[in-house]
């Protein structure tokens, strides 16, 4: 597959696109459908495309497997911090309205934080489970 | 009091596993964890403290209302658990310091340790939450982390009893989400006190009565209870001495927990006695003390024989929970602590002879007890609460059960109760002959090169706390207090909320 | 009774396929193959819920002064959650299966009882 030709020249056209789209899901999702679970797997969508084209190795190149455990830690952490700061400020846990001077304001900054949060641990664990996966099986 | 220290207990684990993952070195992962247990175990103290007298406290998440918002509802009972699943935490983590480097792959310290946090949150999670789904979305933390702990012994064994836990489990839990999806069809809330307090609206509806049977079903399988206990033998017989140390304890008494609350809060105790069901559960635990004794004392591996021996404790707890009055509620109550202390014990003192010998056949265990007298004094006095011998744990709940069943004439309890406890003596004497009394066979231990430091020395730390966990067993069947207390506070709590039968 | 069936085609649908993903876990040998039932037993269950939530002529849940009848947005959040479950679960099972694989070097469930009475004797 690797010396195809065509899926080359369209793997490296569309993952560009496919990752635009993600931070699109991403960071629109609190206005229309969308958020960090959709847009986490749209991206590792983009990855693994890459992966599958130009295999696992030119993959780890673009991100390398540290990079996504940290990430994927960074992410639940990032979460559970919107929680402590909000707590911190007073709130309960989770409770955004404390977080800026107006509660509106205080939901769009904590909703887009957490969905953050999500879409890059959502994003990490997807790509890593398939760098474990197809590392284990010999690859014929 | 400060309510919010009863979220601190779910976001502590919640914020220190992802950061545990990250390292490979033993003693850092360790150190996070006993900052993980040693948190929980002081703040379900401070609750427990706060909640005994029957007061509550409830914390909304994220500053929304209930019934919209997920609210967490502390009475005695959520956190009696918590207590419970925090102390076993505790000790399963002094345990682990030397027993994992001994039993786990090198390369994944961070990863066992971040998985035993996450089922510690999971657990947590399970006995604070007053929100049906949240509660189920914690049962699957708990139980995606503990499949992939067991699947980390030792043998290769250990793989296909993770395996068919993970099979298991996962019907479980999707039947109870079945049985929420219609609890929810029918009444349009998630909220447990809810749902509760609206529950005559829609009594009449066909759809609580097949969701009540689905989550029935569901949960039975998560607390194997007999005859749904078919994975519990193989997972926890196989896996590492840590996980069978803190699943044994926790895992299965944290479901008969969420039993325990459908039944006495979310729907009304009338609704389920028109169903026949307490007459149901009786005779299932009735033949789950038996079959689960009965299977134990056949069994030739030490933990095998621990395993099935959870089977009849746990018709023990579902015996109290039928018998509908306030002596078996107490000792229901009672007896997931007690039997979590006890089988906690005894795992600890299987995986002493696992780390110090390699095996736990009881025939390749012959004649042992000698060079390690201590360890089997721990044993032996923990089986002997399990037996139920006065003046230990054990003792304390079978006569608050035989007191609750001879006080409602069911003279078929008595019977299955008596039967269960020779058959434990039967068991626990297994053990006890393979230990003292067979002919010492001087090379039969594999694996252990003659003059092996382990042989020679007990681990401190594997030592304390099979100490701490027997110690236990003693202090608590002499000065009951705060277990009797607290179930004797739980049980009125749970019967004042419906008419008495 | 036609009215009552098709009244309820939703909920024959949901059963059926659950049926599949039960039928399939429990006949099959093949490990994989099990994993597969269980995934779609899942399906079912997240197809029931999603189902619960749709009201009659209600339109997507996002708020617009043209429609006031909305379908119930929270199922289908519930479902997220169930989903990423799902997906938790059938990547830890399929990681088990690589290494029963591994240790086993077999993936039916008969050959692997055969060998763990082997182990036992």
């Amino acid at each position: 597959m690797i010396n195809d030709l065509i899926l080359r020249v369209v793997t490296k056209w569309l993952s560009p696109i496919i990752i635009l789209f993600a931070l699109y899901v991403q960071f629109h999702g609190d206005y229309s459908p969308g958020g960090g679970f959709q847009a986490g797997v749209i991206f590792s969508t983009a990855i693994l495309l890459y992966a599958l084209t130009y295999g696992l190795d030119a993959a780890l190149k673009v991100i390398p497997e540290t990079a996504l455990r940290v990430a994927a830690s960074f992410g639940v952490l990032l979460y559970g911090g919107v929680g402590v700061v909000s707590m911190l400020l007073g709130g309960n846990f989770l409770n955004y309205s404390v977080l800026a001077d107006t509660p509106l304001a205080g939901q769009h900054i904590g909703i887009i934080v957490i969905e953050l949060g999500v879409g890059i641990t959502v994003a990490a664990v997807m790509i890593l489970l398939f760098f474990t996966f197809s590392r284990r099986v010999d690859p014929e | 009091m400060n309510e919010q220290l009863t979220i601190l207990l779910v976001v502590v684990p919640l914020m220190i596993a992802p950061i545990t993952a990250l390292f490979k070195s033993h003693t850092i992962s360790w150190i996070l964890t006993a900052i993980v247990s040693l948190t929980s175990l002081i703040l379900s103290f401070i609750i427990l403290f706060d909640v005994i007298d029957g007061s509550h406290v409830i914390y909304e998440l994220g500053g929304w209302r209930p019934p919209w918002g997920i609210e967490y509802k502390i009475d005695s009972l959520n956190a009696f658990i918590a207590l419970i699943v925090s102390a076993i935490a505790c000790l399963s983590t002094i345990f682990a310091w030397q027993s994992v480097p001994k039993e786990i792959n090198e390369n994944n310290y961070g990863l066992f340790y971040a998985a035993l946090q996450l089922c510690l949150l999971g657990l947590l999670g399970i006995a604070l939450t007053g929100d049906i789904f949240n509660l189920f979305v914690f049962l699957e933390i708990s139980s995606l982390s503990s499949y992939a702990l067991i699947s980390m012994g030792r043998s290769r064994k250990a793989l296909t009893a993770a395996f068919s836990y993970l099979i298991l489990g996962t019907i479980g839990a999707t039947f109870f989400l079945i049985g929420v999806g219609f609890l929810y069809a029918a009444s349009g809330s998630l909220n447990i006190a809810d749902i509760a307090t609206r529950f005559s609206t829609f009594a009449d509806m066909q759809l609580v009565m097949t969701g009540f049977i689905f989550i029935l079903l569901g949960l039975g399988l998560k607390a194997a209870i007999f005859p749904m206990h078919s994975w519990l033998p193989n997972a926890y017989g196989h896996a590492p001495s840590v996980v069978s140390i803190f699943l044994s304890a926790t895992a299965t008494k944290v479901s008969i927990y969420v039993l325990i609350r459908v039944l006495f809060d979310l729907y009304p105790v009338a609704y389920w006695q028109a169903l026949l069901l307490p007459q149901i559960l009786l005779v299932l635990g009735c033949v789950g003390v038996i079959y689960g004794s009965f299977r134990a004392w056949q069994q030739v591996e030490l933990k095998r024989l621990l395993a099935f021996s959870s089977v009849a404790q746990i018709g023990y707890i579902i015996i109290g929970i039928s018998l509908l009055n306030n002596d078996g509620i107490t000792a229901s109550v009672m007896h997931l602590f007690n039997h979590a202390l006890i089988k906690a014990t005894l795992f600890m003192g299987a995986g002493i002879i696992l780390y110090r010998t390699n095996t736990t056949k009881l025939s390749e265990l012959r004649g042992f007890g000698g060079s390690m007298p201590w360890t089997f004094a721990a044993i032996v006095l923990a089986g002997l609460s399990l037996i139920g011998v006065p003046g230990t744990v054990g003792f304390v709940t079978k006569w608050y059960l035989l007191s609750g069943a001879i006080a409602q004439g069911k003279w078929i309890v008595v019977v299955a109760i008596l039967a269960g406890s020779v058959l434990a003596i039967a068991y626990v004497w297994k053990i006890v002959e393979a230990m003292y009394f067979n002919s010492k066979r001087k090379m039969v231990i594999q694996n252990v090169k003659i003059g092996d430091i382990n042989l020679a020395k007990a681990p401190f730390s594997l030592s304390l706390a099979l100490w701490i966990g027997a110690a236990g067993c003693l202090y608590f069947g002499l000065y009951t207090e705060l277990p009797y207390q607290s179930a004797q506070s739980i049980a009125t709590a749970l019967l004042s909320s419906e008419v008495a039968p | 009774m036609i009215e009552y069936i098709l009244g309820h085609i939703n909920y024959w649908f949901i059963i059926a396929v659950m049926m599949v993903g039960l039928y399939t876990l429990i006949s099959r040998t093949n490990l994989i193959k099990k994993l597969a039932g269980l995934a779609i037993f899942q399906t079912a269950v997240i197809l029931f819920y999603v189902s619960l939530g749709k009201v009659t002529g209600g339109t997507v849940p996002i708020v617009d002064e043209a429609y006031t009848l909305y379908s119930n947005p929270l199922p289908q959040v519930l479902m997220l959650t169930a989903i990423v479950v799902g997906v938790a679960t059938t990547a830890l099972g399929f990681a088990l299966v690589i290494r029963i694989k591994e240790a086993y070097n077999t993936i039916e469930e008969d050959a692997i009882f055969t060998l763990d009475q082997k182990d036992h004797e």
